[in-house]
C-alpha cells in the first residue's frame, strides 16, 4: 500500500493551502488513506445508527417519468425577467449544486425573447431557401429518419457573467452569475446533408436562422461553420429536446455564444451575407470605450469559474476541502485549469476530469487543507490554442465596462474565517 | 451561376476527404413552393431586398404607435416599462451609461423595419399590417431626428436611411 505523506510533507503546491492535485487521483485505499491522513483531527461525534422506516416498508410504486428526490427542491432555475413579459428573459443553472459536466434537462438554462412556444411536433416544418438550388421543406419524421450524430456540447449565453463588468462586486452567487451555461449530449442530423441535398450556390457565404417563438428570433451565421459542424438537434441528453431548448428542433453550433442556437428552428435561408438581424446588431454585441462596437463574436471564450465552494456554501469546518469547478471554450479543448486560493498571488494546476471534450464543460479539482483563515479562492483555464482566461482587470483594461456580452474573466471567491464565501474583485 | 456539376465536384470532394463511400443521401425534404417560401420568408436584408409593397410616414405612425407600442416603450418612446426607443445620442463613448437605442445605436434602419414586424406588439406579433409597419418605423426614424413626419418610408427610402451609428461596427476578431 502506498504510503501517505504525512503534515507537514503535505504535498503543498500553491500558498494558502493547494495541495498536490494528486491527492485526489489515487483511487481507492490510497485515497481514503489520504484523506483520512489529512482530515483535521476530531472526527463527528458518534451517533447511533438506527434501522428507519424505510428500510422496513416498501417504498413508493413506479412513476412513467421519474423526479428528483423531494430533498433535492432547492436545485433548481431561478429566473430574471424584464417587466410585463414573464416568458421573456432568462433561467440560470444552479452550478453550485451540480457535479460532473452533464446539465440535467429540467435545469438547463433557458433564454427565451417571447415565451416558450407550444409547438406541435408534427405540424411544426423546417423550410430551407434562398441560395440554393432546391428549396426544401423537412417534416420532424423526415428528419428522424436521418443519420444521427451527437456531441457533448456547453451552450453559453453571450451575457453570462455579465454582472461583473459593474463597478462593484454583485453580491450574487455562482448561478446568479455564471449560469447561463448548461451542458448536454445534443443528438440530430448533420445540416450540412440538409444543405448539400438543397443544393448551395457557390455565392452563398452566410445563412440566417430563424425560430417559431413568437419573436421569431433570428440570426445570421457564417456558411463555413454550418458546413462544418452545424446539427439539426432533435435530442438533449437522449430525450426529445425540451420545449425551453428549441423542442422539436433547434441550430446547435458547438461553441458559439447562445443565442446563435436558434431554437424552434423554422427557416433557414442561405444568404451571401448577414441579415443584420436586431439581435446581432442592437444586442450581443460588444460596446467598447471609444464608443464602437465588436460584432459576430461567434466562439465563447476560454472561461471557467469554481462552483464549490462558492457564495452560499458556507464552509463549516478547517481541513481538507475539494475545490471543485467548471471551465470550457469554444475554441477547443481545455489544456488546463489553475487554481489559486491566495487571489490570484501564486496558482497550482488543476485535476481535469477524463475525457475533456472539446467545448464541452471540464470538470476540475484541486486538493486544498483551509486553515480557517481568510482565502480568495480564483480559477484560471488555458484552452489548447494557449489562450489564457484573463483576469477582471486585463479584460476591462481591454473592453471597458460597458461590453456586456463575452465577460469571460477569472472570479474571485473570498472566503472569510467565518466561513461564509462572498463575490469580491481580487 | 450554380450548376448541377459544381454540386458534383463539391460531393466527390467530400467523398474523397472523408475517406468513406460515397452514402446516397435520404434526399427526404420536399421542394418548397415559392407561395409557401414566401409565407415565411419575412427577413429584410440590409440592402433593402425582402421589404414589401406599401408605405407610410411619421404622421401615420404617430396613431399606430399610440395604440400598440407606447403602453410598454412611453411617451415619445421614452421607454418605461420596457427598451427607450428615442435618444442616447451621444451615450456611446466614454465612462457615462450607455443609452442604445434605434436611433443611437442600430446600424441598418431596415433591421427596425424587419424586428417589429416579426416580432411586435409583443402580445401579438406578425399582426401589423405592411403599411402599419413602414408607418410606425418612420415614426421611430422621426423621433429619434433622422427624418422628418412627412417623409415617405418604404422599400425605396428605407433602404437608403444612414443611421447614425452606421459606421460603429466592427467585426469581431480574436486578440482584440
Amino acid at each position: 500500500m502506498r504510503r501517505i505523506r504525512h503534515s507537514p510533507d503535505e504535498p503543498a503546491v500553491g500558498a494558502n493551502g493547494l495541495l498536490d492535485r494528486r491527492l485526489f487521483l489515487r483511487g481507492g485505499a490510497g485515497t481514503a488513506l489520504a484523506l483520512g491522513a489529512l482530515s483535521s483531527g476530531s472526527p463527528a461525534k458518534a451517533e447511533m445508527l438506527k434501522v428507519e422506516p424505510w428500510m422496513k416498508e416498501p417504498g413508493s410504486p413506479f412513476v412513467g417519468y421519474g423526479q428528483p428526490s423531494r430533498f433535492e427542491d432547492k436545485v433548481v432555475r431561478v429566473a430574471t425577467n424584464p417587466p410585463n413579459a414573464p416568458g421573456t428573459g432568462a433561467t440560470r443553472t444552479p452550478l453550485h449544486r451540480l457535479s460532473g459536466t452533464i446539465t440535467p434537462n429540467g435545469l438547463h438554462f433557458e433564454r427565451s425573447h417571447s415565451g416558450i412556444p407550444d409547438i406541435d411536433p408534427n405540424v411544426h416544418r423546417l423550410l430551407i431557401h434562398g441560395l440554393v438550388k432546391r428549396p426544401l421543406v423537412f417534416t420532424l419524421a423526415a428528419l428522424s429518419r436521418y443519420p444521427m450524430e451527437s456531441c457533448i456540447t456547453f451552450i453559453e449565453c453571450g451575457g453570462n457573467g455579465l454582472q461583473l463588468f459593474q463597478k462593484d462586486p454583485a453580491p450574487l452567487n455562482a448561478q446568479a452569475l455564471h449560469g447561463l451555461i448548461s451542458c448536454a449530449e445534443w443528438t440530430g442530423v448533420k445540416l450540412s446533408t440538409l444543405l448539400d441535398e438543397a443544393g448551395v450556390a457557390p455565392t452563398a457565404t452566410w445563412i440566417l436562422a430563424e425560430g417559431a417563438d413568437a419573436a421569431g428570433m433570428s440570426r445570421s451565421v457564417p456558411l463555413a461553420k454550418v458546413m462544418n459542424d452545424a446539427l439539426i438537434a432533435l435530442y438533449q441528453n437522449g430525450e426529445r429536446i425540451r420545449p425551453s431548448n428549441g423542442y422539436p428542433m433547434r441550430l446547435l453550433l458547438p461553441g458559439y455564444e447562445g443565442n446563435a442556437n436558434v431554437k424552434w428552428l423554422r427557416r433557414i435561408k442561405v444568404t451571401d451575407g448577414p441579415t443584420m438581424t436586431k439581435d446581432e446588431t442592437s444586442k450581443y454585441t460588444m460596446l467598447l470605450p471609444d464608443g464602437t462596437s465588436l460584432q459576430f463574436a461567434f466562439p465563447m471564450e476560454a472561461k471557467s469559474v469554481i462552483s464549490q465552494p462558492s457564495p452560499g456554501l458556507t464552509m463549516t469546518q478547517p481541513g481538507l476541502h475539494d475545490i471543485s469547478g467548471l471551465a470550457w471554450s469554444g475554441y477547443g479543448k481545455i489544456a488546463k485549469v489553475e487554481v489559486s486560493a491566495d487571489g490570484g498571488k501564486s496558482w497550482a494546476p488543476a485535476a481535469l476530469q477524463q475525457p475533456v471534450l472539446s467545448m464541452a464543460l471540464t470538470r476540475f479539482h484541486m486538493a486544498w487543507r483551509w486553515s480557517g483563515g481568510p482565502a480568495i479562492l480564483q480559477s484560471r483555464a488555458t484552452d489548447e490554442t494557449g489562450y489564457v482566461q484573463p483576469s477582471r482587470n486585463e479584460l476591462i483594461t481591454k473592453r471597458g465596462t460597458k461590453a456586456f456580452f463575452h465577460f469571460n474573466a477569472v472570479t474571485s471567491w473570498g472566503v472569510a474565517e467565518t466561513g461564509e464565501v462572498k463575490h469580491v474583485y481580487a | 451561376m450554380f450548376t448541377h456539376s459544381k454540386r458534383l465536384i463539391v460531393t466527390a470532394a467530400t467523398f474523397i476527404a472523408a475517406g468513406t463511400a460515397l452514402a446516397e443521401s435520404p434526399n427526404l425534404g420536399r421542394v418548397a413552393t415559392p407561395e409557401e417560401i414566401a409565407a415565411w420568408d419575412i427577413s429584410i436584408a440590409p440592402d433593402g431586398a425582402g421589404l414589401p409593397p406599401g408605405g407610410g410616414t411619421a404622421e401615420q405612425g404617430e396613431a399606430v404607435y399610440a395604440a400598440k407600442c407606447l403602453a410598454c416603450h412611453g411617451e415619445n418612446g421614452a421607454g418605461k416599462p420596457n427598451d427607450a426607443l428615442a435618444g442616447g445620442r451621444g451615450t456611446l463613448v466614454g465612462d457615462q451609461a450607455p443609452i442604445k437605442t434605434v436611433g443611437s445605436f442600430w446600424p441598418y434602419a431596415t433591421s427596425i423595419f424587419d424586428y417589429v414586424r416579426r416580432a411586435m406588439p409583443l402580445n401579438d406579433s406578425k399582426s401589423l399590417t405592411n403599411d402599419e409597419t413602414y408607418a410606425i418605423v418612420a415614426y421611430l426614424l422621426q423621433i429619434n431626428g433622422i427624418i422628418g413626419r412627412g417623409e415617405q418610408i418604404d422599400a425605396s427610402t428605407l433602404p437608403a436611411i444612414r443611421m447614425p451609428n452606421r459606421d460603429g461596427f466592427v467585426t469581431f476578431a480574436r486578440g482584440k
